[in-house]
């Protein structure tokens, strides 16, 4: 078997063994980048250098016996938007072009100390903001199944790099479907966790209340394990939460038997393309087939989810990008008259469009006299949004449904029109509102090839029924999708 | 279109924002932003009443560090990435 | 008929809170280090970076809240206030707007007219600080220190209370009493560690709706305070008596020109889109922590003159005086309990102290000389072994470097000369040297024993006790 077609809990156990070596995994890893990533841009910047003088750390140290966990010695792609001390960290804008950051973000530290090698830091929307990955300053990102289509975003290049082959497994950062829905467009796994499980130190704020930080890979066994090694309790991060139950890999189970799902009708309805619909609801019936009770019910309120999350998003993200200033660090036009000429001119120039479109509506709804109509609103909204999903979760452990409405949109064809942009998010952004975990994993292929992802959502912290769901499902899907 | 955004709102919102748009920017500003507060209008459909505003999903509660000094004197890696700087303090256009 | 205008001050008073650390950071507060040796990505606003709330920070608003009679916030949380400026590393300051941990407290103060009166305060906030701007002459620029970025700040925001600069500086000063005895703060107006905004505005004597308020900012002494207050008071009733109004606005009190301006500019819209603060979690107050920080509440100045007066024969005005800074009422707790008899404590702490304060511009809290020092002053001369003006002359050298007086005296030779033969025989030169003031003295002249006393001391080098020397001459004459 060749190395790069391996996952990173293969890869692993081989180097372990002495089939290989994470210097080796490591340098066909870069050849390959080398060789294709012209091709599909899924990377802003690799570290080929520090890259290999980690693998030939980490394999000291996995020969030394000091390096045993399950994803030691494996190449690992970062998204842009997690600090990286030392390693340029642009969140694919203009106005971090040049950002070295003094610190490594926990998430990524956590991979560190697990033996990961960083390859490099990968494509995104500008700041998280999109669904396409076509509003990076660093160029789109091609879908790997058809260069003509996007990956899906804002974790457009994490989820293009595993299903390229050009990393084992990556990291994104989820915080209305960042995660799921490029992992749906490119045939991944992709899993945001409950809110508060991954810490957010040193991950570049988009929405505070919504972002969290998860793995892309290439099956739902790695998923487990990256997911395991992410957890922690960061007493830096106020938000983060002490969570007990959190060995993932223990819920790798082939055992759906008696797991509740429910299929929101709501899910199912008006936008979504009949082929996705059809695969969706057929991965619906291998899990009945293999043992779980699947219903379908009315969730309510779907249609909400995006005005309020817009409205969250835009108002947390106009103040989390007050920084970008020109001041401290990143990009300072080159001319300008005076203070506040000096700060217009560099965020203007610096910032792309839909971050600035984000920015000018987040700003106006926490403006003065429109903070009860829109933002204080917003979060009652929110607050049913979460007593629904409750409602559900008395009945249901899993809810099933797609993570898009469609398969991949070709290039230029998603941000001509922001609003039919935002409705594409329809079924992930309710997640995040909630702060459940949810995961997507390939459940099929349309008639032009390209992949249909199934997203499975959880209640708050069960992160392993889900894990369990998908593993079933993924264990047997092969038979039925064919 | 319900939301009329006047030139004066895109300008307020753009000092409030800093952010500096051309003529065909604000026009299209103003173009964007009616048409998300027409879509955000459609939260006004629902009864919150009495509904209490959900700023964190969970109940997590005093979080504090003790007082106790953990961090040194890192200057030089603070200035690192300053666009300008002079005796060891960030350059910034006059304030006075 | 003239009018007769009333003017309505309310305040707003920054303290900085004694912590150890930064408000949200393990950066150190410590005054004075070089600029930007203090800091760290959570402090400079640095991408990705999440604040934490130092405990302390919150134990102190608490105490501060409980010491002015303000009712505690159960369930309290941070704001972002957004505006952007350079010492503002975020762009935006954390705050708390919709819910602060302390409402409707009030200290009352003592009116000129001898009277009391109660100030109400509105709320209690907690805060970070801003960073330095420093202007850079030579280069027309401005440079940024982030060390004071996210020092813990408590804002403590009175009701339009007060009606004269008196009964403000009151308030100012039984605020700093407060909070002094709390530990919570130096509050110190030089160096900033207390900052009081003037939120001021006139109206006809009678009205009952107030007029147009305006804020002044930059007060850096209870002089400055009151300066302003006048200036404001006339410059808004000058604008009234002309028929303009008065502008609500933020105005910057030029202290060297004595005067205001307004602080208003087109890219300054005032409108911080405050909102809840999605990287801190709320707190809530548990009857538990209450009950602790109550339980450890200093005894507050009136206790303490009770106490004092109950405990120590010294005059009221001492007590009143003593008290009124918590660091002389340490100092002279301290002193007694070294041994000093109060009222020499006393007499130290209101004479040469005060003396030394006021004309070296030292604060109280900058004292230097330790309480056991001053008792062993007082000691030596108790027991004779320096007389008055040695002991003076020894408590400058103590107020400037805390030196041991026992050792100092030793090393300079400055006992008082007990030796009888030798005292003797310098009186006799004395009276041999100045045949006229004997002449006198026999006479009747009473004044002319001190001129010999004086001469006699002199030769001495001030080492004799005068009592002594006194008494010796007039038996030798």
């Amino acid at each position: 078997m060749d190395i790069l077609d391996m996952t990173a809990l293969q890869l692993s156990a081989a180097i372990k063994k002495g089939v290989t070596t994470a210097v080796e995994a490591t340098e066909q890893m870069l050849s390959r980048i080398d060789a294709q990533d012209q091709t599909y841009n899924c990377y802003v910047t690799v570290d080929a250098e520090g890259a290999l003088a980690q693998a030939k750390a980490v394999q000291k140290r996995i020969e030394a016996g000091e390096l045993t966990g399950p994803l030691a010695g494996v190449p690992v792609a970062i998204k842009d938007n997690l600090c990286t001390e030392g390693l340029r960290t642009t969140c694919s804008s203009k106005i971090l072009h040049n950002f070295v950051p003094t610190y490594t973000a926990e998430a990524v530290k956590n991979l560190q100390r697990a033996g990961a090698v960083i390859l490099g830091k990968t494509n995104m929307d500008e700041f998280a903001m999109g669904s396409t990955t076509e509003t990076s300053a660093y160029g789109v990102t091609r879908n790997p199944h058809n260069t003509e289509h996007v990956p899906g975003g804002s974790s457009g290049g994490s989820a293009a790099a595993v299903a390229a082959n050009e990393c084992f497994y990556a990291i994104g950062s989820d915080t209305g479907g960042s995660i799921r829905q490029p992992a749906s467009y490119c045939g991944v796994v992709g899993m945001k966790p409950t809110y508060g499980t991954v810490s957010r130190y040193g991950l570049i704020a988009y929405g505070s209340s919504l972002d969290q930080i998860g793995p892309l890979t290439k099956d739902v066994a790695d998923c487990a394990a990256v997911l395991e090694v992410l957890t922690s309790h960061d007493e830096k991060d106020s938000t983060s939460i002490a969570r007990k139950d959190t060995d993932f890999t223990a819920a790798l189970k082939d055992d759906v038997k008696g797991l509740r799902i429910g299929i929101p009708n709501d899910y199912l309805g008006k936008g979504l393309d009949g082929e996705v619909r059809e695969a969706v609801l057929r991965a619906a019936d291998v899990l009945k087939e293999i043992g779980a009770v699947v219903e379908h019910f009315d969730l309510s309120l779907a249609e909400y989810a995006i005005p309020a999350y817009y409205t969250i998003a835009a108002a947390e993200a106009s103040s989390n990008l007050e920084r970008f200033d020109g001041v401290k660090y990143g990009y300072r036009t080159e001319e300008y008259a005076g203070l506040h000429n000096m700060y217009k001119k560099s965020r203007s120039e610096g910032f792309g469009e839909e971050v600035k479109r984000r920015i000018m509506l987040g700003s106006f709804v926490l403006s003065s006299g429109y903070y009860d109509a829109y933002y204080l609103k917003a979060l009652k909204v929110k607050a049913l949004i979460k007593k629904a999903f409750d409602d559900a979760f008395s009945k249901y452990d899993v809810i099933l449904g797609p993570a898009a409405p469609t398969t991949a949109p070709k290039l230029g064809e998603s941000l001509a029109d922001p609003i039919q942009m935002y409705l594409g998010d329809i079924y992930t952004i309710a997640v995040n509102l909630a702060g459940l975990p949810g995961i997507c994993l390939p459940c099929g292929t349309d008639s032009k090839g390209l992949p249909i992802g199934l997203q499975l959502i959880g209640d708050c912290f069960q992160e392993k029924k889900l894990i369990r769901a998908a593993y079933g499902y993924e264990s047997v899907r092969g038979d039925s999708n064919a | 279109m319900a939301n009329i955004i006047s030139d004066e709102t895109i300008e307020y919102v753009g000092i409030l924002a800093k952010l500096e748009l051309s003529d065909a920017e604000k026009e299209q500003a103003k173009a964007d932003m009616g048409r998300m507060l027409d879509y955000i209008d459609k939260l006004g459909e629902l009864d919150t009443d009495g509904v209490e505003p959900m700023s964190h999903v969970f109940s997590v509660e005093n979080v504090f560090r003790e007082d106790v000094v953990t961090n040194g004197d890192d200057r030089e890696r603070l200035l690192s990435n300053a666009p300008q700087e002079k005796d060891g303090m960030f350059v910034v256009p006059p304030t006075f | 008929m003239e009018k007769q205008y009333e003017t309505v001050i309310g305040l707003e008073v920054h303290v900085e809170l004694a912590t150890k650390t930064k408000i949200f950071c393990g950066c150190s507060t410590a005054f004075g280090a070089a600029p930007n040796t203090q800091t760290c990505p959570v402090c400079t606003g640095m991408p990705g970076s999440l604040p934490v709330l130092n405990k302390q920070v919150l134990e102190y608003a608490i105490a501060v809240g409980l010491a002015t009679n303000c009712d505690i916030t159960r369930y309290a949380k941070f704001d972002r206030k957004n505006y952007f400026y350079p010492d503002n590393p975020q762009n935006y300051q954390i705050s708390q707007l919709y819910l602060p941990i302390c409402r409707n407290g009030g200290v009352e103060i003592e009116t000129e007219a001898g009277g009391k009166k109660n100030v109400g305060i509105h709320e209690i906030h907690m805060e970070e600080d801003a960073g330095k701007l420093i202007h850079d002459e030579w280069e027309d620029c401005s440079l940024v220190d982030y060390n004071r970025s996210g020092v813990p700040l408590i804002e403590i925001v009175s009701e339009p209370d007060m009606r004269n600069a008196e009964e403000v500086i009151a308030y100012l000063e039984t605020l700093r009493q407060v909070i002094q005895y709390l530990g919570a703060s130096d509050c110190k107006l030089q160096e900033g560690s207390m900052r009081a905004d003037v939120n001021l505005s006139v109206r006809e004597v009678g009205a009952e709706a107030f007029g147009t308020r305006t804020e002044m900012k930059n007060l850096n002494s209870f002089r400055a305070i009151t300066r302003a207050i006048e200036g404001e008071r006339e410059r808004q009733i000058d604008l009234l008596e002309a028929g303009e109004s008065v502008v609500q606005e933020t105005r910057r009190w030029d202290d060297a020109k004595g005067e205001s301006y307004a602080m208003r500019s087109k890219e300054d819209a005032q409108d911080y889109r405050y909102f809840p603060d999605p990287d801190l979690v709320p707190i809530t107050v548990s009857d538990e922590m209450l009950a602790k920080i109550k339980e450890q509440q200093p005894e507050f100045r009136p206790q303490k003159m009770a106490r004092y007066k109950a405990e120590f024969d010294i005059p009221d005005y001492d007590i009143e005086i003593i008290t009124g800074e918590k660091p002389l009422a340490d100092l002279f707790e301290a002193a007694v309990a070294f041994g000093a008899a109060p009222k020499k404590a006393s007499n130290w702490l209101m004479g040469e102290t005060l003396r030394l304060m006021k004309e070296q511009e030292v604060d109280a809290g900058d004292l230097r000389f330790s309480p056991e020092n001053l008792a062993k002053l007082i000691a030596l001369t108790e027991k004779k072994v320096i007389n008055s003006s040695v002991a003076k002359e020894v408590f400058e050298v103590m107020f400037a470097e805390n030196v041991d007086p026992e050792q100092y005296v030793e090393e300079k030779g400055l006992k008082t000369e007990n030796d009888e033969g030798a005292l003797k025989k310098v009186l006799e030169e004395v009276i041999a040297a100045n045949p006229q003031s004997v002449e006198d003295y026999r006479n009747g002249k009473e004044k002319a024993i001190g001129f010999l006393v004086g001469q006699t001391m002199k030769a001495m080098k001030g080492k004799a006790d005068p009592a002594a020397v006194n008494q010796m001459l007039r038996e030798l004459l």
